[in-house]
This record gives structure tokens, sequence and C-alpha cells, in this order.
């Protein structure tokens, strides 16, 4: 279950429509680093992650995410509302426009479309954990690329903000990792799979 | 800024506050002085949303007052750019 709050997490207010940069940045609602994918990786991670406090960590970072996807949507939506007919064709937003109109709907920079394989759900807490700091590396990444694209300070806040806490999610995840592998058998962290084999199964268990 | 977008912003750096000692406590559960922020910033970020709520739109559904018009509804989508 999850309650709605009507408020950004940080503000997000665009004078200047710029449709080029609209189209770089939906990258990280739809893209492969995106926070579409990062929200629904961690809140479908959650169901085979054995330790309690481990999967109310992927609860709260996933909320965050969902959070996020909304401040991604909330600057790709005002980079692109009144724009002229003219800007349209000439900042090569045609190619969207022609699909989409004006609305945000989850793809890639380069016209891939969001897809469930951009992130994963291994069953496995070592291996997800383990993609899941991988995951907030490469979004970090992203968000440095858009700012090497942008000059306009409405849209550089919130995306400074978002690349924070891609750093913030990292630690906590490194933390999460340590909690897991505090619990499994420290002379080999693969003897089995807390999320699938049963204890007595395990060599030294 | 009026009082509406001033108290606006404070829920902000507020939540802002209260998110961060959230995941922090996940993985720091015995900290307590992480627990001891947490208690004191999450009541202030109570007393403002009840604030903003009773005097311009509720934030959250549970913030919606007993009364006849349906306010939920009409207030701002944060997307708009009217909340600071």
């Amino acid at each position: 279950m999850w309650n709605y709050e009507k408020r950004l997490e940080f503000p997000v207010n665009i004078k200047n429509p710029n449709a080029k940069l609209a189209q770089v940045i939906i990258s990280q609602f739809g893209g492969p680093d995106g926070e579409l994918s990062a929200s629904m990786r961690y809140i479908s991670q959650r169901y085979s992650m054995p330790y309690r406090e481990v999967a109310g960590l992927l609860t709260d970072i996933g909320t965050e995410e969902l959070a996020h996807m909304e401040m991604v949507s909330a600057i790709v939506h005002q980079l692109t509302r009144n724009l002229s007919m003219e800007e349209i064709e000439k900042s090569g937003f045609a190619t969207y426009y022609v699909d989409h109109t004006i609305g945000v709907w989850p793809t890639a920079a380069a016209g891939i479309p969001f897809n469930a394989c951009e992130f994963q759900v291994k069953g496995d807490p070592v291996t997800d954990l383990t993609e899941d700091l991988a995951a907030e590396q490469k979004a970090r990444s992203t968000y440095e690329n858009i700012l090497r694209l942008i000059d306009d300070p409405d849209v550089c806040e919130p995306i400074k903000f978002l690349r924070m806490r891609e750093i913030v999610h990292f630690q906590r995840f490194g933390e999460a990792l340590r909690m897991v592998q505090d619990r499994l058998d420290s002379r080999n962290f693969y003897a089995f799979n807390p999320a699938f084999d049963k204890c007595e199964d395990c060599c030294g268990n | 800024m009026g009082r509406k977008e001033q108290l606006l912003k404070d829920i902000g750096i507020v939540s802002f506050v209260v998110t961060e000692l959230v995941l922090y406590l996940d993985t720091h559960p015995t900290d307590r002085n992480a627990m001891e922020y947490f208690n004191h910033y999450n009541n202030i970020r109570k007393q403002m949303t009840k604030e903003f709520s009773t005097n311009y739109y509720p934030l959250t559904l549970d913030m919606t007052e007993c009364g006849k018009d349906w306010k939920w509804g009409a207030a701002p989508m944060p997307w708009e750019g009217a909340c600071v």
C-alpha cells in the first residue's frame, strides 16, 4: 500500500522550455538507468529478501525512487509545455511528438522504449544488492552526463539533487550488503542462497 | 514569497531530513542520536503539514478534514510548477 503526498521531493520550476534537453533528460525516466527502472527494481526485489531490515530498506529506497521518477517527469513536462510547432520541428522533438504529443512516456534518450529487462530480480540477496549498487553508480554517471549538457540553473538544481541521492543510496545498499553477509558463512558467502536453499542442506551450517 | 509558498518550501526541507534519517536508521537501527533527530524532525514535519493542510489544501488524504467541499481533487498537482 502506498500513500501519495501532493508535492515534489525537491522543487521543479522551469521557466524556459527546451525540447532538446527534454529528449536527453527523459532517459532518467524510461532509460536503462532511469528512475522507473530503479523503483521497479527495488520494489520487486523485496519479496525474495529474507531479512526484514533489508526488505524495509528496499521499500524505502524504492519509494524514494518513485518520487524521483515524478521529479524527472515534472522536468520533462515543464521543458516541453508551451512549445511552438516551429520549436518542435527545429529541436528534433518531432519524432517523439508524433507518437506522444507532449505527454510524458517512458523511453531512453535514443528512443528505446522502457522495458523490464533494464533491471533484474535474481532472487539471491547478494546478487540483487550487488546489482543495486551498480545501478546507483550508473544513474550517478548519467546525471553527470546530463549536467555537462545543461546550463539552465532551473534544470541543474533538481538534477544535482537527484545525483546526490544516488550516492546516498549507494552507501545504504553497501551497508545492506554487509548486513546480509553478516548472516552468511564468513568463509564462503556463496555457500548457499538464503532466499532459496534450506539451511540444513548447507555445508558448515 | 508568500506564507503558503514559504511553508511548502520548509515542508520540503524538513521532509528531506526525515527521508534521509529513515534510510540511515534502516541500516543503523541502534543509533540513538539518529533516533532522537528523527523524532524531533518528524514532529516538526507533522506540525507543518497539518498547518499547511488546515490553511491551504491537504497534502495527503489523511489530512483531509470534514467539510462540504472536495479539496483534495482541486489542489494543484506538483508538476504544475505552482509548488515551490
